[in-house]
């Protein structure tokens, strides 16, 4: 494998969570709770798929042969997106959302601030910026974590609920393979175990002063790095690929 | 039955020295909500610099009724307003 190579699927997989996730919260947009939260899951998944577009064109620049960041989120196959299972998980209710970007926001923030000291340099820009847009997603989503834990009894229950359902995708965060390997060695990807080292304390205690139970750490999910997903993730594509595949020259 | 969240008045600064200027409202239960939402709602196209919320209730407003006898009495006193000295050149935001 080349730095080259790697470093495209790196960018492949850095914008599949963030097109995934932002596609996710997307499909929130008018069915919020309250007009004001509404908007806040729809900035977030604008902030979102704002970013995945920084990735996916840096994926294209490296690739060449003229491809497109629209090409790479619009004709992929299943097979060939590499988001982190639990970016593709659905919005089951309002607790699911917000534990998914708890679990996710608190990751990506030491992610992104890891990225920001890479030695690519693109990466660090993308990173910088993107890093000041998830400080916010985390205060957001812990707030709610806040809210909710120390709410009503239902509030507690479906919060505590969706935790426990979504903790067993977690574990994913932070596998490591060649392609991971290859660019932690090179000094240009993070460093997930050092990245695991501080997300793991930093949860357990967000949960524990909202005063949720620590889900059990015991079968974790996995597949998401080689293309292997749950059954939802298709059903978002053909959505969101449903008219570019129908429709291969359509412009607006 | 109301079952919103508490209202709560949003001020937005454009830029830091401005004045903060009444935005609009937004529902909120607690003040980092609240200025959560106000940034969502009002600053999202990044005109701001600042903000502030209030919690709607807990503002004092003038009555309308009152009109007359609060505001009516400065009207026709024209030696209250200050148009008799020139603006200097080149001072800003009065």
């Amino acid at each position: 494998m080349t730095k080259q190579d790697a470093l495209f699927q790196y960018c492949l997989r850095l914008g599949d969570d963030a097109l995934i996730l932002g596609h996710r919260l997307a499909e929130l947009c008018s069915r919020g709770p309250f007009l004001e939260e509404d908007l806040a899951q729809t900035n977030i998944a604008l902030d979102l798929t704002g970013r995945a577009q920084l990735y996916f064109q840096y994926a294209a620049d490296l690739e060449g042969r003229g491809q497109t960041a629209d090409g790479l989120v619009y004709r992929r196959p299943e097979r060939q997106i590499y988001n982190h299972l639990l970016c593709e998980q659905p919005n089951t209710d309002f607790a699911y959302v917000i534990a998914r970007q708890l679990l996710f926001s608190a990751f990506d923030r030491f992610l992104l601030e890891d990225l920001c000291t890479s030695k690519d340099e693109r990466l660090v820009e993308i990173a910088a910026k993107a890093l000041k847009e998830t400080r916010y997603h985390l205060a957001h989503a812990s707030d709610w974590v806040y809210r909710l834990g120390l709410g009503t009894g239902e509030s507690h229950r479906r919060m505590q609920q969706a935790l426990n359902d979504l903790w067993p995708y977690t574990g994913e965060l932070f596998e490591i393979d060649d392609v991971g390997l290859h660019l932690l060695e090179a000094g240009i990807a993070a460093d997930l175990h050092t990245i695991r080292a501080l997300w793991t304390p930093e949860i357990r205690q967000m949960l524990q002063k909202a005063g949720f139970e620590q889900p059990a750490d015991d079968y974790m999910h996995t597949g998401g790095l080689k293309g292997i997903h749950s059954e939802h993730l298709g059903h978002m594509l053909s959505e969101m690929q449903y008219l570019v595949r129908a429709y291969p020259e359509a412009t607006w | 039955m109301d079952t919103q969240l508490a209202l709560w008045e949003v001020f937005v600064q454009s830029k830091p020295g401005q004045p903060y200027k009444h935005a609009g409202s937004v529902h909120a239960s607690d003040k980092q909500m609240a200025l959560q939402n106000a940034r969502d709602v009002y600053t999202r196209r990044g005109e701001a610099s600042g903000l502030w919320v209030v919690r709607a209730a807990d503002i004092a407003a003038s009555d309308l009724a009152d009109s007359d006898m609060f505001f009516e009495p400065a009207n026709d006193k024209i030696y209250r307003h200050p148009t008799f000295y020139e603006i200097p050149a080149g001072a800003k935001n009065i």
